[in-house]
């Protein structure tokens, strides 16, 4: 038999609880409530372009982006102060890798304080608060994740993404800055996952650039951490980066020469992305007479 | 208080608790439903106007017509199966011409990858109808009840609903107000689309079939400088011509108005 007191506090605790649990349910908008954890599988169904030298069209870069991409040489990367040099948050929706999304919950109110996205960047998952925490000072420490924040805009995440490090918009050396801010939509449907990303760069982007890309839940696959220990992979002179000086890649014309798609319509720009400049190719283009056979870049220097 | 009273206590407070949870899950949309308004009403975003295709990703295959037999880039390609192969490398456009078959490469579950502006509008409450430029073909997304199907069209018969919606909800909209007005940040529907007549996935003659189905996410992204973008995360399954759901998501931008809008019938070459 337990006391009048005892009851009294039990009962209050009750309410307590209950007027507690109302107004979590009246605050939280159901859509908060989206699992996106789980493993995604990439689907490769749309061509990752940008994987060959000279290729920037359907990028919106400036004459200082491809000044940088037409200088850059794969074998850059092979360095081995740089071979541990993670891709920036942009590979995400530019790379081919599938992914895979855990949660921190707050083990007091059953929130999500962040989400955490594996297999893109860095060696660590990428962290996506949601807690209200505050983007740090423009001077704090640069990632190639950077500092993502999320809030929900009806079913779907939006993310907001600065301090990035300097890193590619694409695999032939495009670059992006530290200036560089994503903002990104995060949509599930189902089984399906939406990444929606929208770069602006004011250093290397005439205008911003949308890019997006599906995956599919499917929980057989795994998405592997990526250690790194650098290793000596090509015996250069001391000191010597790779590079091409001005006008002298050698490679920039090979897509002209494979697709004949005009020169200078692979050379990137706000306008060639839109229908308008069909027009421009119309009298230039001609469909090769024999498919092309393309390999990654992998195969050049 | 007295353990009677307090007994009376818990009881409210557990009546409070069931009318509270039930309130808020049918605001959530899990619960009773009444008569929904027309799509047209019940919009979180107006969509009508014109946009732009961007142009963002597999330039080469949409800015112009690939070879033939260009169905893969270095890393990405299209589905197909052996026989969508042996169909693809004996495209010939001239056939396709002398067919009255030009608009294979404008049908459904192609039209929104080439490149090109849409003009969308209301045809009534419940009908939402996109015009492309290019090929000037006309999509009709039905918000109600499926249509009739009859003969295989380019288009096909699209059935579409809002998103995000409570059952008979308006998107949240307060009375009076335009749904432009209104959105937040982001807003969606679903489009889902059969009965096509068979057609083209890229325009170098790489089929899809009668038996194809299309189901889209038209998802509409506004920014804080204004743009409004619109993303369509389309999977078009196939059984006849694809080893699995084909998955893509081109992107437009919202124009302000159709001086751009520049029509273009379909073309077999161009």
């Amino acid at each position: 038999m337990i006391s009048t007191d005892a009851r009294r506090s039990l009962y209050l605790s009750a309410m307590r609880a209950v007027l507690t649990a109302v107004a979590v349910l009246a605050s939280t908008p159901a859509f908060a409530q989206v699992d996106l954890t789980g493993f995604w599988a990439a689907r490769g169904h749309e061509d990752l372009e940008g994987m060959l030298p000279g290729d920037y069209a359907g990028l919106p870069i400036n004459d200082e982006a491809r000044a940088r991409a037409d200088a850059f040489m794969l074998s850059y990367l092979a360095l081995p102060e740089r071979q541990c040099i993670m891709y920036t948050s942009h590979y995400v929706v530019r790379g081919p890798q599938s992914l895979q999304i855990t949660s921190e919950i707050d083990p007091i109110s059953g929130r999500v304080v962040a989400w955490k996205m594996s297999g893109a960047v860095d060696r660590n998952p990428r962290a996506i608060w949601m807690d209200g925490r505050e983007h740090p000072s423009p001077l704090a420490r640069h990632t190639a994740a950077g500092f993502s924040t999320g809030t929900w805009q009806g079913e779907a995440l939006l993310v907001t993404t600065t301090h990035l490090t300097e890193g590619v918009l694409s695999h032939n050396g495009v670059p992006s800055s530290t200036e560089a801010t994503i903002r990104e939509y995060i949509v599930r449907r189902g089984d399906h996952l939406l990444i929606t990303m929208i770069v602006y760069d004011p250093i290397y982007l005439e205008e911003p650039y949308l890019r997006s890309r599906t995956w599919v839940y499917d929980p057989s696959i795994r998405v592997p951490p990526e250690p790194c220990e650098p290793a000596l992979e090509l015996v250069r002179p001391a000191g010597e980066v790779p590079h091409y000086l001005p006008g002298t890649n050698p490679y920039l014309a090979e897509l002209t020469e494979k697709f004949n798609i005009p020169l200078e319509a692979l050379r990137g720009g706000a306008a060639g992305l839109y229908p308008e400049y069909r027009k421009q190719l119309r009298d230039k283009y001609v469909p090769p007479s024999r498919t092309p056979i393309v390999t990654p870049q992998g195969a050049r220097p | 208080m007295t353990g009677r009273s307090i007994d009376r206590v818990g009881l409210v407070a557990a009546i409070i608790l069931v009318m509270s949870v039930t309130a808020v899950v049918a605001g959530q949309g899990r619960g009773p439903t009444t008569p929904a308004p027309a799509a047209k009403a019940a919009a979180p975003i107006d969509v009508t106007g014109y946009w732009v295709s961007v142009v963002n990703k597999e330039w080469r295959f949409r800015m112009v017509i690939p070879a033939k037999g260009d169905f893969f880039g270095p890393i990405g390609g299209i589905p197909i199966n052996a026989e969508a192969r042996r169909v693809a490398e004996a495209w010939d456009p001239a056939k396709d011409e002398a067919a009255g078959e030009i608009c294979r490469g404008f049908g459904a579950a192609g039209l929104m990858r080439v490149p090109g502006r849409l003009r969308i509008g209301w045809q009534d409450e419940n009908t939402l109808q996109v015009d492309t430029d290019a090929g000037m073909q006309t999509r009709v997304l039905n918000f109600g009840a499926a249509p009739p199907s009859g003969r295989p069209t380019w288009q096909g018969q699209s059935v579409a609903r809002w998103l995000g919606l409570p059952p008979g909800g308006s998107g949240g909209r307060e009375s009076g107000t335009t749904p432009n007005a209104q959105m937040r940040g982001y807003a969606s529907f679903e489009v889902v689309t059969k009965n096509m007549r068979p057609g083209y996935l890229r325009r170098n003659g790489v089929p899809y079939s009668a038996n194809a189905t299309m189901t889209e996410y038209w998802n509409v992204f506004r920014e804080p400088d204004g743009t409004d973008w619109l993303v369509i995360a389309a999977t078009v399954v196939d059984p006849t011509y694809l080893q699995m759901p084909y998955e893509t998501s081109p992107a437009f931008k919202r124009e302000p108005d159709g001086s751009r809008w520049d029509p273009s019938p379909c073309s077999a070459r161009w």
